[in-house]
């Protein structure tokens, strides 16, 4: 575990071999259809106080007439815990 | 009470979410003292909670109460006005901030207790870059071109949600095996982060930066660049839909008889 904040650390890149994409296939993140880039996106929200976190999804969900939504992290008084040990699950955890 | 950045995440990328919960977080705290403390006191019990610390979740948690330990990463903008102590704190995924004030009161002796906190970081996602519930009100009300440039402004792919994960980058042939769940081989490799140890949770893209899985190292970043065969990442979760690219690698066709 690192001393610095993620976000203050800098992690190089490594090149094992040259190699190119086809640009026939996949897509861009950034060049993503509308539809796509819905269905593949996040929204970084400003909370406000008051709802839960879990009725604010809720009402986006409702706004924005999504099947699923999820948050990242709880922010409220009584809060679900942020995975303690570091690994990704296998299952979903939102 | 508390406000801040809450990551969303909108259908298929529900399952990104991981990344967010994985991440260090940064929170504006506001701490009420309960009696009078110099002020040289205050920060330098605040700064001796810099760095490993050692936590036991409160009794309202969703987690057991054992012991565990997180990292401060830094504690910034200490701004003390009487009893009300105010400061910008970066920690590890899973710290209690009310817990941390709480120490800090009982360190101080005079006891505390948190009375606002807005998280201003979470991972990736800064509090500099987020919008309102009323920002978003208006994506859902607009109308085809003015919708599409608001949704492009206010929602962003989910590999942006990965900046800070240690990544593997691979090549396009092997991207579907990986999507039907196979482990990451070695030749499979383009570019990679650095520091990748075994057992880290790490991400895979392709070449033109679109999340694939999210994997666990089975080797270190030295070992994917020196050898050139064995398996380099157990897949744990795949996030590409499996017929984004196409299946390359071969099965073996028993021809039957007749």
């Amino acid at each position: 575990m690192s001393q610095r904040a993620p976000w203050e650390e800098q992690r190089k890149l490594l090149v094992k071999l040259e190699e190119e994409t086809d640009p026939a296939l996949g897509c861009s993140p950034t060049k993503r259809p509308l539809d796509q880039h819905l269905r593949f996106g996040l929204i970084n929200l400003d909370k406000p106080s008051g709802p839960s976190s879990h009725e604010v999804v809720a009402w986006v969900k409702r706004m924005l007439r999504l099947k699923h939504a999820g948050h990242g992290g709880t922010l409220g008084t009584f809060t679900r815990s942020e995975q303690s040990d570091g690994h990704w699950r296998a299952s979903s955890s939102s | 009470m508390v406000t801040g950045v809450l990551p969303l995440a909108l259908e298929d990328a529900t399952k990104t979410i991981q990344a967010f919960l994985l991440t260090g977080k940064e929170y504006v705290c506001l701490m009420a003292l309960h009696g009078e403390v110099e002020e040289k006191k205050i920060q330098a019990v605040i700064e001796e909670f810099v760095g490993d610390i050692l936590q036991r979740p409160p009794v309202r948690a969703a987690v057991r109460r054992d012991v565990r330990k997180r990292r401060i990463y830094y504690i910034r903008d200490v701004e003390i006005g009487g009893r009300d102590v105010l400061f910008r704190v970066g920690c590890q995924a899973g710290t209690y901030i009310r817990k941390l004030v709480y120490d800090v009161g009982e360190v101080l002796g005079v006891g505390a207790h948190m009375r606002e906190l807005r998280r201003t970081r979470a991972g990736s996602f800064t509090e500099e870059e987020s919008f309102s519930l009323y920002d978003l009100m208006q994506l859902s009300e607009a109308k085809t071109e003015e919708r599409e440039t608001l949704a492009r402004r206010m929602v962003k792919p989910m590999e942006s949600a990965f900046e800070y994960v240690p990544r593997i980058y691979i090549r396009d042939s092997t991207v579907s095996s990986i999507c039907h769940g196979a482990e990451l081989a070695v030749p499979g490799i383009v570019r990679l982060s650095e520091g990748i140890v075994p057992k880290m949770s790490i991400a895979l893209f392709t070449l033109k930066d679109e999340l694939v899985a999210l994997s666990k190292a089975l080797m270190s970043s030295d070992q994917m660049m020196k050898e050139d065969h064995g398996l380099a990442a157990k897949t744990v979760r795949v996030i590409m839909p499996a017929e984004t690219y196409p299946r390359m690698w071969k099965t073996k066709t028993v021809t039957v008889q007749a």
